[in-house]
């Protein structure tokens, strides 16, 4: 059984097999080597603790590439991996022993003490390595020496550097190939190769130490206490599979006494070992925790490929060019072979190799092109190749805890893509969407968020899941962060909040703890978010951040979530944006002023759903018995003191806004008096809007913006809005500047929303009625460039709008009564009570609970709930009527009909404006939700 | 015709070569080629001049064991000339591909003279380019006298190269007409040209082979069918990859025209010539050396070839005009016209880049101030 007895056993032992890691033409040579020695046992670079998951790799359950991953129990983002290629020398001399029922044995510095090397290395070093080192003869960029020996020893020598140097070469990696991996195993002493191999690192040791590595000093000791442990057991007649850079180390004679002082004192850390799954691209050097090998797919195919690897490998290429409809054929083939072996001679290498090859495909089936080379690279030269592990091996604990909520949840990894619809309301559903939010946290895309196709509901999610085998390993990459989803994901968050550069960055990282349930997170993420607000000093950057975060308090709203501070954050990003906002709309350019534009609308709408989340809190807390919202949130209780505390003063804010308003304030009765501070905060924010509005050094298009948004909001009265215009648009501006304000005043639809707001359109007339004759002229241009830039069907349109005149319009009658056209002077409360059975069916509310609150939501001009519906047929009609019938109404109108059409044509106008102030269309739809 | 006076002016070439104005590679560098081949102890294909390697060398650069120095032909990656050297050591057709001003016909000629010893069997591929440039055509007065036969016959450049195991060399084969290119395959697949007038046919023997240029950037080509596309192994010429190895370019080239057209030696050319390749390469990359600023790019192809004449013009006006060195006004005129192809679009890009980048440069005042006054 033992060397020995062979008659082509090797002369010494143990048999010291140095290779290179993920070497094919090491592992051939090493697979040679054992057949020839048949040796009693082998023992191969790696961690000792992993021996008893050696048997594993007999079933045909363990495929590789997979890897050995160590991680210290107690910290499991301390870990490192193995990894193993099917062509790894390591590897092949695993399956040979185990095919030959012989003993093999890992015989590296256990896991326990290279972890707990590794204080204040960064969590997963795996294989840093340096891009210097070659092949890894001597460097273990694989696991074996990896990990530790990487760290701090970036000036240690590169021996295949200096080796191929020697030899007249200047690329180290190509005269490995070359000289060792190119040649298969001797054909006539197997042992050949290892000898040379052996001989040349033990001159380079002689002249260059360690190379200065410590680490492999003290892994050497060990290395050799555990080959004498192993002689005693069985004999002398062993075989070692190590990096050749290892094996001077192994032969130089020690004493046992020297060896065990070198190791003595180790640090120790309690590990667990398990096989995980790896990939070719994960082994390549791109992919993080790269091996070190630019090419596994090339590599791979060398170890297969029985005999003419050139021309298997041309052929598949051939192949794969053709699966991708580009034309190849087998006389391109043979040329490509051609061109590669004479390429090999040109550059006298032995056979050609993967930059060969590489040429030759690139003249020949590319047409010189990179493109479809590059896909070439991507399919072949690394490949697809995915890792299996089996049941039956320890599990990372993350993926036993996924595992667990997979089944809890009822929740089946499918490879099949599939849409998965959620409702938040039940237990189940909320559970799966924060598992499959902490996933997402955690870089396991296992479901996307799509696109709800039904419902616009926040309280719907909708997935398109799909588990590919490559997302096990994320989760065995992901179990750095933790030993459970719920630990993993928050600790990931946390980090992800430490290390966010943009304001933005860290809101969206607080909204996504709230969808994913992490309220643990919360609190690092609201400090880092209150660091980066106060030192944030860009208006844009707080501007951005404040609609997610308001959105995170929505969202948190409605899944139960405490965001007691969220609320405090994002009320004091309101703030320091109402401060810098007029400063920093001065001196904008054209498309510095559109953006901020965007800004101000996207604060304007932040504002009202912080305004409506604050007060719906807190109304929650004052009047607990009703409040839809209030059903057993915890955080509402909370708020309530803060919401009482204000009440009284909001009340006086209401009352002025009315005043101001007039009759025109009644728009906000949903906004409601008795609502908490957030009343306070729009009442501030729409003293920002009115600075803006007023202030000649904001561009045009803000000031439009800010007095339509004032409008809009009641709180300028239209006469006002009326002078301002005046003043913009008086022949003094310059015309440029009078465009913006229109444009921002009228918003960007290309004047469409002018034709279905009689308001706007009566304003607007109002002032060009208003210009002197004299003036008109001046003014002229800066009509046309306003109203040029619409398209042909709004502006005739407009022009039959106009035609007829603001006050005969069809709503001309209820305009004349309450001074502005289009709405009634006093909201018809017996109309709009109308609504409320079909909207308590809508919403799915108890007839008993809605009343008290189901009245605010409905607009003061609140119809029928199909009004939305009724509303565009309208606009349809009109149009219609507009073009068609126009001239058969002359002046006289007839009563009954006008009557019906101003119904439609208030319903028609909610719809609008609902529709185009995100404010508002937030609202209503939020509103419900909260339901 | 056209044809038929060809195989003299090629004899006359040789003969007058010693006072031509641009001498035929082989000639300009029969020193290093006799060099070479006295020290290439490596196989040779069948009627090569030199063995592979030393076209490689040749091409590249080197020197060799007694000391004699090889100037490089062509400055850019190793990689493209081997498997251009390797594709005519396989009898595979070569197919030189690339923006204009990437070197193509200069390493088209440069190939055919290190391995033929002649790069003169030349086809210019134009729109009106016929078959008869390809394969052969007729002396109409010998065949009216004495019928079709051997002696009537005018073999095209191709033809010769056929017969003599020669590399004939084909430029623009883009620019020929579709029908036209497609003579070639028979000659590239099969090896053969038949003459069906004189039931004969011109069989290639060892050592022909063909090199193409074409450029994949101009609007008008006749794309190559996959039928003959497939006879080629392509290789695609880039632009310079850094300013250093583009200035190296100019340079040489410069010197070697200007040796050729009798122009003094500038002494202090090489910053202008630097500042040169700097505004081509940020006017064609559309951003600055440093990075820092975007630009927009002129619709000319701004390539090393432009840069050259340039450079040459500029020395040529600081001879004859200025005082032998060669100075910001100089190369100014010559950047203007290269630079400036549309004259309405160009010229805001070339005040744009004067007035952002070259104004504020330091040291750049001089050449700002050369290129406001032609600007002007």
């Amino acid at each position: 059984m033992t060397g020995a007895d062979g008659g082509t056993a090797c002369d010494t032992w143990p048999l010291l097999l140095g290779v290179r890691h993920h070497g094919p033409g090491s592992a051939r040579a090493v697979r040679a080597a054992l057949d020839a020695a048949r040796p009693a046992a082998v023992l191969i670079e790696g961690p000792p603790e992993a021996d008893a998951l050696i048997p594993l790799a007999a079933g045909p359950g363990l495929r590789p590439p997979v890897a050995l991953l160590a991680h210290a129990v107690d910290e499991p983002g301390r870990s490192a991996f193995w990894p193993f290629a099917e062509f790894s020398p390591e590897w092949v001399a695993i399956r040979w022993a185990l095919e030959q029922g012989v003993p093999a044995r890992f015989f590296d510095l256990p896991a326990t003490h290279t972890l707990a090397w590794e204080d204040g290395e960064p969590p997963a070093w795996e294989d840093g390595e340096p891009p210097a080192s070659g092949p890894g003869v001597a460097d273990d960029r694989q696991g074996p020496g990896l990990g530790p020996a990487s760290d701090g020893d970036r000036m240690r020598v590169d021996p295949l550097a200096v080796l191929a140097e020697a030899a007249g070469h200047d690329d180290p990696e190509r005269w490995w190939e070359d000289v060792v991996e190119h040649r298969g195993p001797g054909a006539r002493d197997p042992f050949a190769p290892f000898a040379a191999v052996a001989e040349a690192m033990g001159a380079l040791r002689e002249r260059y130490g360690a190379g200065g590595r410590r680490r492999d000093l003290v892994r050497e000791a060990h290395m050799r206490l555990r080959l004498r442990e192993a002689r005693k057991e069985f004999g002398s007649a062993l075989a070692v599979v190590c990096g050749a850079w290892h094996v001077p180390a192994l032969r130089e004679k020690t004493t046992v006494t020297a060896d065990r002082a070198l190791l003595k004192g180790l640090p120790k850390v309690k590990t667990d070992l398990t096989w995980v799954p790896w990939t070719h691209r994960r082994l390549a050097r791109a992919g993080g925790y790269g091996a070190g090998i630019d090419s596994p797919g090339w590599y791979g195919h060398l170890f297969r490929a029985p005999d003419r690897p050139v021309e298997r490998w041309l052929t598949k290429v051939a192949g794969l060019l053709r699966e991708e409809d580009r034309i190849v054929s087998s006389a391109h083939v043979i040329e490509a072979v051609r061109l590669a072996e004479t390429l090999a001679a040109l550059r006298g290498r032995p056979l050609p190799g993967l930059a060969e090859t590489t040429d030759a495909v690139r003249a020949v089936l590319c047409d010189g092109s990179d493109v479809p080379l590059a896909l070439v690279h991507d399919r072949l030269v690394v490949g697809d190749v995915l890792g299996e592990v089996p049941e039956s091996a320890p599990a990372v604990p993350l993926q036993r805890d996924l595992a667990r909520r997979q089944r809890s949840l009822r929740l089946k990894p499918e490879a099949q893509e599939r849409e998965l619809e959620l409702d938040l309301r039940g237990e189940t559903d909320a559970g799966r969407s924060r598992l499959l939010h902490r996933l997402r946290l955690l870089g396991v895309g296992w479901g996307e968020p799509a696109r709800s196709r039904g419902s616009t509901g926040t309280f719907r999610e909708t997935w398109l899941l799909r588990w590919e085998p490559e997302l096990s390993v994320r989760v065995a990459e992901a179990g750095v962060w933790g030993t459970t989803v719920h630990a993993a994901a928050r600790a990931k968050a946390e980090a992800d909040a430490t290390a966010a550069r943009a304001l933005a960055d860290v809101t969206a990282l607080a909204e996504q703890c709230l969808l994913a349930g992490l309220p643990d997170a919360l609190p690092v993420v609201m400090r880092v978010l209150a660091d980066r607000a106060a030192l944030d000093t860009d208006v844009g950057h707080l501007a951005q951040a404040l609609p997610a975060l308001v959105r995170s308090l929505r969202y948190g709203d409605v899944r139960g979530t405490d965001t007691g501070a969220l609320a405090e954050v994002a009320a004091g990003l309101a703030e320091r944006v109402f401060v810098g906002l007029p400063p920093a709309c001065a001196a904008l350019d054209a498309d510095a002023a559109d953006e901020m534009r965007g800004h101000v609308d996207d604060v304007h709408t932040a504002v009202g759903l912080l305004t409506e989340t604050l007060a719906g809190t807190a109304t929650g807390g004052a009047d607990g018995a009703s409040g839809e919202e209030a059903g057993g949130r915890d955080q509402a209780g909370a708020e309530g003191d803060g919401g009482r505390h204000e009440d009284g003063r909001d009340h006086g804010d209401g009352g002025g806004g009315r005043e101001q308003g007039g009759g025109w304030a009644e728009r906000d009765g949903r906004v409601h008096d008795g609502r908490s501070r957030g009343g306070g905060l729009r009442e501030r924010w729409r003293a920002v809007l009115r600075v803006l509005s007023s202030r000649d050094t904001a561009p045009g298009v803000i000031r439009g913006r800010a007095v339509r948004l004032l409008l809009d909001e009641g709180a300028l009265r239209p006469e006002e809005a009326a002078r301002l215009m005046g003043l913009a648009l008086s022949p003094g501006t310059p015309p440029a500047a009078a465009a913006a304000w229109i444009e921002g005043f009228a918003g960007g639809g290309g004047g469409l929303l002018l034709v279905h707001d009689e308001r706007l359109l009566g304003l607007l007339d109002t002032w060009l009625t208003g210009v002197p004759a004299e003036s008109f002229t001046d003014v002229l241009p800066l009509l046309r460039r306003t109203f040029a830039a619409y398209e042909p069907g709004v502006r005739r349109t407009l022009g039959e709008l106009v035609r007829r005149g603001p006050g005969e319009g069809p709503g001309g009658a209820a305009a004349r009564g309450a001074g502005i056209p289009g709405f009634a002077a006093e909201p018809d409360t017996a109309r709009a009570d109308a609504v409320l059975p079909v909207l308590r069916l809508l919403l799915g509310l108890d007839a008993d609970r809605d009343t008290a609150h189901a009245t605010p939501k409905v607009t003061p001009h609140g119809r029928t709930p199909d009004d939305k519906r009724d509303g565009k047929q309208d606009r349809k009609q009109d149009g219609k009527r507009d073009g068609k019938q126009d001239d058969k109404r002359d002046g006289e109108q007839d009563d009954k009909r006008d009557g019906e059409q101003d119904d439609h044509r208030t319903g028609g106008r909610a719809g609008t404006s609902g529709a185009t102030h995100g404010g508002a269309d937030d609202h209503y739809g939020l509103t419900g939700v909260g339901t | 015709m056209t044809v038929s006076v060809r195989p003299t002016t090629a004899e006359t070439d040789r003969a007058q070569n010693a006072q031509a104005l641009r001498p035929h590679a082989e000639h300009a560098f029969a020193a290093e080629l006799a060099a070479l081949a006295a020290h290439d102890d490596r196989p040779r294909p069948a009627r090569w001049k030199l063995s592979p390697w030393a076209v490689a060398t040749y091409l590249l650069g080197g020197t060799l064991p007694d000391g004699t120095v090889i100037t490089p032909k062509y400055v850019g990656p190793r990689r493209l000339v081997e498997v251009a050297v390797t594709t005519l050591a396989t009898d595979r057709a070569l197919l030189l591909l690339g923006v204009p001003g990437t070197a193509k016909t200069w390493v088209s000629e440069h190939l055919a003279a290190a391995v033929s010893g002649d790069s003169t069997l030349l086809v210019q591929g134009t729109a009106g380019t016929p078959e008869e440039a390809i394969r052969y055509g007729w002396n109409y007065a010998r065949l009216l006298a004495h019928g079709p036969s051997r002696d009537a016959l005018v073999p095209s450049p191709v033809m010769r190269a056929m017969a003599e195991g020669m590399t004939a060399r084909v430029e623009e084969l883009t620019r020929i007409p579709a029908d036209v290119q497609d003579t070639l395959i028979t000659i590239l697949s099969e090896k053969t040209l038949p003459v069906p007038e004189l039931g004969e046919e011109v069989q290639a023997v060892r050592g022909f082979n063909l090199i193409a240029t074409a450029n994949d950037r101009d609007r008008g080509v006749n794309d190559l069918s996959s039928a003959l596309r497939r006879r080629f192994n392509t290789v695609v010429l880039p632009l310079p990859e850094s300013a250093d190895a583009e200035v190296d370019i100019v340079t040489r080239r410069v010197e070697q025209l200007g040796r050729s057209l009798d122009l003094p030696a500038a002494p202090d050319g090489i910053e202008e010539i630097r500042r040169v390749v700097t505004v081509f390469r940020e006017l064609r990359d559309g951003v600055t050396a440093d990075g820092r600023t975007k630009l927009k790019s002129p619709s000319g192809t701004l390539s090393t070839a432009e840069a050259i004449s340039v450079v040459t013009n500029g020395l040529a006006l600081a001879a004859h005009f200025g005082d032998g060195v060669l100075r910001p006004g100089d190369v100014a005129a010559g950047i203007l016209g290269a630079v400036v192809r549309d004259p309405a679009a160009d010229r805001v890009v070339w005040r744009e880049y004067l007035e952002t980048v070259v104004r504020e440069r330091e040291g750049w005042t001089d050449f700002y101030r050369a290129c406001r006054e032609v600007s002007a």
